[in-house]
């Protein structure tokens, strides 16, 4: 009822602009061109006027209103050199707007039509035009510049000691992996992933190295103050790493993977009691459209000091001690496991992987 | 000159031109309804075919943003009459996310391609090419009409792929695989996919012939004394815009075809190292590289944004100097400008790309060249307010939406200095503060150019004008709508929120917005509903609009309005003028115009 209550009042109020339109038209035809046209010049060159003063009033009333609502402080060290770029460019891109929408409606104002006004023959001057290109190409030499030089930084190798976490997206979550004791990620292919048996990154039992690697879902521990390396992989389509605290973000490509590295700068407890939010977390967004679930492929950061990570990291089953359950892990191929199933966990599950793997 | 015997090129095409040779002037064909209106090969008819099949399409594609705009508002609320409109893809008179996804791609595409591409280069080009260097049609009338039919047969693809039992497209305008490539990752890229990429196969093969047509034209039709340095900036932004168009969509047109290859054929261009959860099956492709479709992609898909520009620069150029009383500022430095645009459009393509992995080295060279950018922009921007200074503005429809393009233009252009700069862009990419970005310098600029051009040649187009009050009604809410709702969505991309989201209450870092996602909403509900206001008015003028009685109602120099008021087809009725000078002596030696047919005085001052 009341959809329709609106679209009466709508067209009401368009038969009445409409109605109003027209005996304008026929008042116009009267007066003739020439005083029609003065008078829409006069309206229309003060609402020129009228715009460029309302619109630079909301220009700074809407930064009052939002400045708060952008994140705060970066909670990365590569952010803060993103933030810095990001104030330099407001700094020199801010001049740039206002000289110009002041310039282009002052003069739409001043120079409206009038009888007395001869219009200026000035069809070129080279000195002026030499003047607008040379300035703009030296504000822009220091914004590469500067972009240059946080950009080299950001994308440039980890520091050694950096702690190496596996991401990979899927449709429509998260899945993390740490290398475990012998920091190294053990060998995967992904014609062995299989959700059901708890492979959901395909890793290969046979290889050593994939034994004291844990593997878990959405939520991601990160320590302190120490540099974290994201190896980045996707299970399916293209998804994004987008951390908008840290101000970091990195596409998770199918079958080419992709890294990232920063700092943490301040614990998830820190930042609680910073902004006053009991309930904060970091959130890891999908940042590249990914299907029907893209708007909740959601993760969680939780940066925590040292000490919480060692004792989270030991708490935490490997995902190879999870599939064994009551294997021995010396003995990860058995091709008569078929023979003693666990209650919970089918034990097929590697050797038909192993035999599958090239 | 082979003027005189394209007009005549109509009923046999190719064929005994010779034999018209001597005729020259209005020739009247007998004409059946379905040669003048349907398969016409008057320029002036397919440039109103174009714009009328753009406008219907801008109208849809508004419709659609409106409906997701919708869902970002009232992310919670129901509508029951969406689910009476869309059935299953609104249950419960809530927009399904596949719907949603659905929406924004045909948005995007609708837009971008069959409004602001075939809807704006097709009406210009075609109307203004001919009529402003002095041509009797274009080079080739056949090639034309079949560009608008190619165009037309795109259009009813995309159409019905609207009505699809899985829907049409919803990877995206951009389409990326291996969501586009795998229906089994998306409802949207079953059926829907093909149809997207027949679509625009068919929108390519348009696109191509108008082009070549268009640079044939533009190279060898003008008229006698029309110099290339003599051309109006429209002409010359067209000449760019089919050359940037010839180049590049045929790219776009190759990983087309290598995507429909990996859906269909069991090849791996784009396809590796997959397991579809929803199959729970892992392919077979490995090897290929999802990042090779958007090389492909975006070495159109930025051109393709200068292609949509571009037009709109040069409309507002003559329509701003026109109005001013006064020569566009510049002339050859706006010539030269419009040529590094349209070389850096080539160099910048991977600008897109900075987060997808791509070396960071390779970025820093797209970081320059992308940069670079600003400076011919920068220079057309200043050479625009400088037209308007001390000039006598007359500040009719079209002239107030040029001067709201250069608006829209520096405060889109600016916000492009900050994502071309990879450091930033890892912060605000794929973010709100991109949708923002383009859809003010791209989108409503283009917009504002299109509106320029419509409001300035409509009495050419049809020998009427539009309504003023109307127009004025249109231009200062839509002026001021466009800022409303783009604004403040650039704070909403400097926090993060992701875009494509058609939720953000389940985001603890995103949902500090609601209100004004609210706001923008209801903005974009007023924009579009005065949008269809200037609809009625172009279609009610069209038949009841004020009369147009001189033959030159602006009074402009350039070549169009030295024809009657409703030229016929081959434009002049005798002979095709000369032009003896270029295209904005305006104001010059207290003359308010001197008309390009106009011989050089004896003591005429030089410019």
């Amino acid at each position: 009822m009341s959809t329709i209550f609106l679209i009466l009042i709508l067209l009401l109020g368009f038969l009445i602009t409409f109605q109003i339109a027209k005996a304008s038209e026929y008042v116009g035809i009267l007066k003739g061109e020439k005083k029609n046209l003065e008078q829409n010049n006069r309206i229309n060159g003060f609402l020129m006027i009228a715009f460029l003063v309302l619109g630079l009033i909301g220009v700074y009333w809407c930064n009052e209103l939002y400045k708060g609502k952008i994140l705060g402080e970066s909670a990365s060290d590569h952010g803060e050199k993103i933030d810095t770029m990001l104030h330099i460019t407001i700094a020199i891109t801010g001049i740039v707007f206002f000289i110009t929408q002041i310039l282009l409606f002052w003069f739409a104002y001043k120079y409206q039509y009038s009888e007395k006004r001869k219009a200026y023959y000035f069809p070129h001057d080279n000195k002026l035009e030499l003047i607008w290109t040379v300035i703009p190409a030296i504000a822009l030499t220091v914004l590469v510049g500067f972009g240059l030089l946080y950009w080299f930084h950001i994308t440039g190798d980890a520091p050694k000691d950096a702690l190496q976490i596996e991401v990979t997206g899927k449709q429509f979550s998260w899945i993390f992996r740490y290398p475990g004791k012998d920091n190294m990620f053990g060998k995967k292919y992904y014609q062995n992933i299989n959700d059901e048996k708890d492979n959901s990154l395909g890793l290969l039992w046979d290889d050593p190295a994939t034994h004291d690697d844990l593997v878990v879902n959405t939520t991601v521990y990160l320590i302190v103050n120490k540099p974290v390396k994201f190896i980045i992989n996707s299970r399916d389509v293209i998804h994004d790493v987008g951390l908008a605290h840290f101000r970091m973000k990195m596409d998770a490509v199918p079958g080419t993977p992709t890294t990232m590295w920063f700092t943490p700068k301040y614990t998830t407890d820190e930042m609680r009691k910073k902004l006053n939010d009991p309930e904060f977390d970091y959130e890891l967004s999908c940042d590249q459209m990914c299907g029907r679930g893209h708007f909740t492929m959601k993760g969680i950061v939780k940066v925590v000091t040292q000490p919480e990570f060692i004792l989270w990291r030991a708490k935490e089953k490997p995902n190879y001690a999870r599939v064994m359950a009551d294997k021995t892990p010396a003995a990860p191929v058995q091709t008569d496991s078929t023979k003693t199933p666990t209650a919970k966990l089918n034990t097929e599950a590697p050797a038909k992987l192993v035999a599958n793997a090239k | 000159m082979s003027n005189e015997a394209t007009l005549h090129g109509h009923a046999e095409v190719g064929t005994s031109h010779e034999v018209h040779d001597d005729e020259h002037g209005v020739h009247h064909h007998k004409e059946t309804f379905i040669t003048k209106y349907v398969f016409s090969q008057d320029h002036k008819m397919i440039c109103k075919q174009f714009l009328i099949t753009g406008m219907i399409w801008a109208i849809l594609g508004g419709l659609m943003s409106v409906l997701f705009r919708l869902q970002l508002g009232y992310p919670d609320s129901t509508f029951p009459w969406l689910e009476d409109i869309l059935g299953k893809w609104a249950k419960g008179g809530k927009i399904q996310p596949e719907a949603y996804y659905a929406l924004v791609t045909m948005h995007g595409t609708v837009l971008v391609f069959f409004v602001l591409t075939g809807g704006l280069s097709g009406t210009f080009a075609n109307f203004l090419i001919p009529l402003q260097i002095g041509a009797r049609d274009m080079a080739s009338p056949f090639l034309n009409m079949l560009s608008y039919w190619f165009f037309w047969m795109a259009s009813v693809v995309i159409m019905c792929s609207l009505f699809l039992e899985t829907g049409p497209a919803s990877g995206g305008w951009t389409s990326y695989p291996p969501l586009s490539a795998l229906g089994g990752t998306s409802e949207g890229s079953k059926a829907g996919m093909d149809f997207w990429i027949i679509g625009m196969a068919l929108f390519v093969v348009s696109s191509l012939l108008g082009g070549l047509n268009y640079i044939t034209t533009i190279l060898n039709m003008r008229t006698k004394g029309m110099s290339m340095t003599r051309l109006p900036l429209t002409i010359w932004a067209l000449f760019f815009t089919a050359v940037l168009g010839v180049l590049s969509f045929p790219v776009l047109l190759s990983g087309l075809i290598l995507l429909l290859f990996d859906r269909h054929a069991g090849t791996s261009f784009y396809l590796s190292d997959i397991f579809i959860a929803s199959t729970k099956q892992a392919l077979p492709n490995e090897g290929g590289s999802p990042i090779l479709f958007q090389h492909l992609f975006w070495f159109l898909g930025h051109p393709e944004v200068y292609i949509i520009i571009l037009p709109a620069m040069g409309l507002v150029s003559e329509v701003m100097s026109v109005n001013a009383r006064k020569p566009v500022f510049g002339y050859m430095a706006m010539v030269g400008s419009l040529f590094a645009i349209a070389i850096l459009a080539f160099l910048v393509w991977a600008h897109h790309m900075f987060v997808t992995g791509l070396n960071p080295f390779l970025g820093s060279v797209f970081v320059l060249l992308t940069l670079l950018i600003a400076v011919p922009s920068a220079i057309k921007v200043f050479n625009w307010i400088t037209t308007i200074w001390r000039g006598n503005l007359r500040l009719t429809p079209g002239m107030l939406f040029a001067i709201g393009f250069v608006s829209l233009f520096i405060s889109g252009g600016l916000t492009g200095i900050f994502l071309g700069n990879s450091t930033l862009d890892i912060h605000l990419h794929d973010t709100l503060f991109v949708v923002a970005h383009f859809h003010i310098v791209m989108g409503v600029s283009a917009f504002f150019g299109m509106f320029c051009g419509i409001y300035h040649w409509f009495p050419k187009m049809y020998g009427r004008y539009l309504n003023n009050t109307m127009s004025y009604i249109h231009f200062w809410v839509t002026f001021i709508g466009a800022y409303l709702i783009f604004w403040p969505m650039h704070y909403e991309g400097l926090a993060g929120l992701p875009r494509r989201y058609l939720d953000y209450s389940g985001w603890h870092s995103f949902n500090q917005f609601g209100d004004l996602n609210r706001f923008i909403s209801t903005v974009a509900m007023v924009v579009f509903s005065v949008q269809l206001m200037f609809v009625f008015n172009f279609f009610y003028s069209i038949f009841k609009g004020r009369r147009v009685t001189s033959t030159n109602p602006w009074g402009a120099n350039t070549l169009e309005w030295t024809t009657p008021i409703h030229p016929g087809h081959g434009n002049w009725p005798g002979e095709i003028p000369e032009v003896h000078r270029w295209a904005y002596d305006y104001g010059k030696d207290g003359r308010e115009f001197i008309q390009q047919t106009e011989p050089i005085g004896a003591n005429e001052s030089k410019h």
